[in-house]
């Protein structure tokens, strides 16, 4: 093992814990694309973390999904050493976290490690709605902020404007806000010196009781079950034995050791300290983010707070094309699950795609970036049904259940009231673009809470359904603004409303993966708007195809797709044979990307295609 | 055919096996927009290396057919000069082969032997010879009887040009076949109509109408990826071919294949021994042959190299250009079996000629899947009777479709 350390990851070893007062843990916060991890790799570089051939731009995006978007899915933790202009040497933990509103459980962990954050914001763009929601995050955890303007390079850099919107629409003092260009280098020297500075230093006891936070866990292919802990009190050592409090499960720590950002072994991390430990834990699911790590033969006193799990929200159902690929499908997502734990799956069966399963995700994205590495890494090919939101049924004998697939709703005769999840929308916008933006938010139920301006941009605060945002709510809202407005929200409370399930029938068959739960003033529109789009999506076939949407036995909208009637190679004489059979068996192959209804076929980007119903 | 030659024949015998041989000549005077198939601009060619290459081949293969069938005791029903265009042959190479062929297959009393030929005034002085050479059936690639559609379709020739080249090769030869194209852009009925029966009216025993297709690769097929639109409307498409059935059964050419038309007893032998899956040799750049082992359930498959210059290279070096030759398993030769059978309008036993009782194969290798069968037989698509099954016209319009469910 260690031979494959050495070899994989230069594993060095470093000497005794840092002096409490020389060390500083600080987050990156700010909206999506602010320069987050810009500005992480310009403080490694200046610290000399990685030499100039072993940087690359966002060095720490090392997912390929990561690099590839160019965003940041999973925070990273980062050890530096700074010899600050006062000639002391600082050991700095650096937290970069990501921007996008799916993934704030990891910005929310990130923080409580931390006793400040730099608040990053765009000096071109200003503050934007995640601006606001991580900066609350980040008072909520009592942490101290270094405002940074970072992309001061940008002709469109606006440093005054931006920083009056800080402070009018933030309420923090900006006139100490440090201005950088990540992209540059220039002003990174500064914010150094301020993180050593302002930051306050981690307080802790050595000689106390072990506490530690698990901040977070991961599996690794080289180091097998990675820990992320952040030491409170006492010394975490090789060797010593742990227990996890809220599980009770006692490990011996096999390795400790930092990021720096690749992995190094250390002897031990004191208290102040962020680093990962390897102990003989099997599988992630052991080792519970947020638990207490402590000494078995020393506990410590009380448990830390811990984290707020992170519930899936948005549902979707996930069906291999190839019924042969269901458990390489299941053993993807067990994989997967290793590194995400926020996602959850369950087996499911649809009389229109087999078998599959039905996965939780915290939000779109979120959604989107597990079904691309289902495919990029484990090379499967899937059908996902339209995401839908958890209802909460009550039934008539007063029962209550959680529906979080379409296809499961019971008889209409049963059900007493369904309720639905709210959330709380923040949207920052152009006032130029305020007309469409409040607009859409009536179209999709919207009730108003706030609307305020900060110079030309007004924050409206509404809350919506959340079946109404999962539904394509971001592409309106991005086309609606061009580009200009952000978003961001909070999971609010259920609501009893009027919805009601539309079926769609493919010749009389249901498409139990096409049925929607929709609120009742809008089952007829989106009912007729289904059937126009699958008439588009679905070639002609030799069979007529009747489309059909309806509402129990009541049919809204109806759309018929009329019959070829020619299909026939033309000439096809000894030479066509061996063409004509290649033709033959690439038909065959498409079969694998049809669902069949009866007696017409129907090509599975249909099913997606159908509910992106992007304009009107 | 001079009678002479057809004595110096080793006299026809009943239990000679019989065999087909396509020929491929693969040069044409020019390109066509929509033609994929083995065709290449002839610069200089060097007659006496065709010939000698030809002919050497012609040999190989037959040595290839007498050890497949373990006879050689084969008689040859059918041979076919295809092309590119194999009226602009040297008739020197035309009647050497057929000499040679003679020489080393015995010849069936009325052995068809047909060639495709260009209605271009040039080509058709040659026909002649071809005549004394043997040929006895012409097929000429009319495509249009409209300029405008001869001028679409980037032909050489003219109107007039084709109309004398039918005339003349009615006096020649006793059996000729002409291709027409349809499915133009707005081509209307009236004016398909029109084309076929002027077309029919020469005294033609035999008619092609191919729908025009964009093949892969070729010039029409980048003009419509690039947005051009070169056919008509399938539904329009599906009308003409109705029509084309109608007119050609009530002027005495009932069709007998997808895109075939004739009058009694004067059906294409040579293309159905294709279709009813016979055994057959080929010559020349890119040409496929078939042979099925007698009574073992297998079929031999090969193919000649496409390119005529590495052609020419393999039969000076090898004597032959096989590329590949492979042996196809039961499954393969029972689907091409109905792949190509179903395109007959007798359609094709439902028992294999070939099939053997006596060797154990799994039942689903020479099934059709018999749900969708079934189904199509009471959408009135296919027809099963007297042992055979066939595809009626509304299933023989389908019939891409029908394959893909039957053979799926
Ligand atoms: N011109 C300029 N571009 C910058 C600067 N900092 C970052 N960028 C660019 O802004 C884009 C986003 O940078 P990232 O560092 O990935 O932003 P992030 O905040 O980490 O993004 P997420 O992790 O997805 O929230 C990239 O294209 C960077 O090259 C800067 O100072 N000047
Ligand atoms: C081997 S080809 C060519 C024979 C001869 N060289 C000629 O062009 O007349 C035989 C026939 O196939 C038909 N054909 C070729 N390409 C076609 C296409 N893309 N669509 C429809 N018919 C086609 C033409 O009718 C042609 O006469
Ligand atoms: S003449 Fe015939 S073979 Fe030659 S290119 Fe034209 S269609 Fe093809
Ligand atoms: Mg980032």
């Amino acid at each position: 093992m260690i031979e494959v350390l050495e070899t994989h990851c230069k594993l060095v070893y470093l000497k005794a814990m840092t002096d409490l007062d020389k060390i500083r843990n600080f987050s990156i916060v700010a909206h999506i694309d602010h320069g987050k991890s810009t500005l992480a790799d310009r403080l490694i570089q200046d610290c000399g973390g990685l030499s100039a051939r072993e940087m690359s731009e966002q060095v720490l995006d090392n997912m390929d999904i990561e690099r590839e978007r160019g965003i940041t899915i999973k925070a990273q933790t980062v050890r530096l050493t700074y010899k600050a202009k006062n000639g002391e040497t600082y050991v700095l933990n650096l937290m970069d976290t990501p921007g996008h509103v799916d993934f704030g459980y990891e910005v929310s962990r990130s923080l409580s490690a931390c006793e400040g954050s730099l608040l990053v914001v765009d000096a071109s763009q200003g503050v934007e709605a995640q601006t606001l929601a991580n900066v609350y995050q980040a008072l909520d955890a009592d942490h101290e902020i270094i405002t940074v303007l970072n992309k001061m390079d940008l002709p469109a850099a606006e440093p005054d404007r931006v920083k009056s919107q800080i402070e009018d629409v933030i309420g923090l003092p900006a006139d100490e806000a440090v201005a950088v260009s990540a992209k540059t280098g220039m002003g990174i020297e500064n914010v150094l010196e301020k993180i050593v500075t302002t930051l306050p230093a981690p307080q802790g006891d050595a000689t106390a009781p072990l506490k530690a936070l698990l901040v977070d866990s991961w599996y690794d292919a080289y180091l097998g079950v990675m820990t992320l802990v952040r030491v409170r009190d006492g010394v975490l050592k090789k060797g010593m034995k742990v227990r996890m409090m809220a599980t009770g499960a006692v490990h011996t720590i096999e390795r400790v050791g930092v990021f720096g950002p690749k992995p190094t072994a250390v002897d031990q991390l004191g208290p102040g300290e962020i680093g990962f430990i390897n102990a003989a834990v099997k599988t992630v699911s052991d080792a519970k983010v947020g638990d207490t790590i402590t000494e078995d033969r020393r506990v410590c006193d009380d448990v830390l707070p811990g984290f707020k799990p992170s519930v899936p929200v948005v549902f979707c159902g996930l069906f291999p094309i190839d019924t042969a690929d269901f458990p390489a499908l299941r053993e993807a997502l067990e994989k997967l699950s290793l590194n995400d734990s926020s996602f959850s799956f369950e087996a499911e069966t649809s009389a229109a795609l087999g078998f599959g399963f039905r996965c939780g995700f915290l939000g779109l994205l979120h959604m989107e970036v597990i079904r691309e590495r289902l495919s990029r890494e484990f090379d499967l090919d899937l059908i996902s049904t339209a995401p839908s939101v958890v209802y909460q049924l009550t039934m008539t004998d007063g029962s209550k259940r959680n529906m979080h697939n379409p296809a499961d709703m019971p008889e209409v005769t049963r059900i007493r009231s369904i309720e639905e999840p709210w959330i709380k929308a923040t949207i920052l916008t152009p006032d130029e673009f305020l007309g469409q933006v409040l607009t859409l938010c009536v179209e999709r139920r919207g009730e108003q809470i706030d609307l305020t301006y900060a110079g030309s941009r007004a924050m409206v605060v509404y809350r919506l359904p959340l079946n109404e945002v999962v539904f394509d709510f971001y592409d309106r809202l991005k086309s609606a603004t061009k580009g200009y407005a952000s978003f961001d929200y909070q999971i609010d409370d259920y609501v009893e409303g009027e919805l009601v399930k539309v079926s769609i029938l493919v010749n009389s068959d249901p498409v139990d993966a096409l049925s929607m739960i929709v609120h009742k003033e809008q089952s007829e529109y989106r009912g007729r708007a289904i059937c126009a789009r699958l008439k588009d999506l679905i070639p002609r076939q030799m069979f007529k195809i009747a489309l059909q949407a309806a509402i129990g036995g009541k049919v809204i909208a109806r759309e018929t797709i009329s019959a070829l009637r020619k299909d026939v190679t033309a000439k096809c004489y000894g030479g066509d044979v061996s063409r004509k059979r290649k033709l033959l068996d690439k038909q065959k192959e498409g079969k694998k990307r049809m669902r069949q209804f009866g007696k017409v076929d129907i090509p599975q980007n249909a099913f997606l295609e159908a509910l992106k119903m992007g304009d009107n | 055919m001079p009678a002479s030659r057809l004595e110096s024949a080793c006299a026809p015998n009943a239990a000679a096996v019989p065999l087909s041989l396509y020929i491929h000549w693969p040069f044409c005077v020019s390109k066509c927009p929509y033609c994929d198939f083995n065709s290449h601009i002839a610069g200089e060619l060097d007659e006496a290396a065709w010939l000698r290459s030809m002919c050497a081949e012609l040999e190989h293969m037959a040595r290839i057919a007498a050890e497949t069938l373990s006879t050689d005791k084969l008689r040859l029903e059918t041979i076919f000069f295809g092309g590119g265009t194999p009226s602009l042959m040297p008739p020197k190479i035309v009647s050497a082969l057929i000499d040679k062929a003679a020489t080393l297959f015995s010849f069936a009393n009325n052995i068809e032997i047909t060639a495709e030929a260009n209605p271009n005034s040039a080509e058709m002085k040659q026909m002649e010879s071809f005549h004394s050479a043997g040929i006895n059936r012409l097929s000429l690639g009319i495509q249009s009887l409209h300029n405008e559609g001869l001028a679409f379709l980037g032909r050489a020739h003219s109107v007039d040009e084709a109309c004398n080249a039918l005339e003349q090769a009615l006096t020649l030869f006793d059996r000729v076949s002409a291709d027409l194209i349809y499915g133009l852009p707005e081509q209307t009925a009236a004016e398909w109509q029109q084309q076929l029966t002027q077309i029919i009216g020469f005294g033609i025993q035999h008619l092609s109408a191919y729908q025009l297709t964009i093949e892969p690769g070729t010039i029409f097929h980048s003009r419509t990826r690039a947005g051009a639109i070169l056919t008509a409307e399938p539904d329009h498409v599906a009308d003409l071919y109705e029509l084309t059935e109608d007119i050609a059964a009530a002027a005495g050419l009932p069709a007998y294949e997808v895109s075939n038309y004739a009058a009694a007893n004067n059906q294409a032998r040579h293309n159905l021994t294709y279709w009813q899956s016979g055994n057959w040799i080929a010559v020349g750049p890119g040409a496929h042959g078939r042979i099925t082992y007698p009574h073992q359930q297998k079929r031999r498959h090969f193919r000649l190299r496409r390119s005529p210059g590495g052609w020419l290279n393999d039969v000076a070096s090898n004597g032959h250009a096989i590329e590949e030759d492979r042996i196809e398993a039961a499954c393969d030769m029972y689907e091409e079996y109905w792949m190509m059978g179903l395109r007959l309008v007798k359609g094709m036993p439902l028992t294999p000629p070939f099939f053997a009782p006596d060797i154990a194969l799994p039942g689903s290798v020479f099934c059709l899947d018999a749900e969708w069968q079934a189904r199509f037989c009471k959408e009135g698509w296919l027809i099963e009777e007297g042992g055979c099954l066939k595809a009626s016209l509304q299933g023989r319009m389908r019939l891409d479709y029908m394959l893909g469910k039957l053979l799926g």
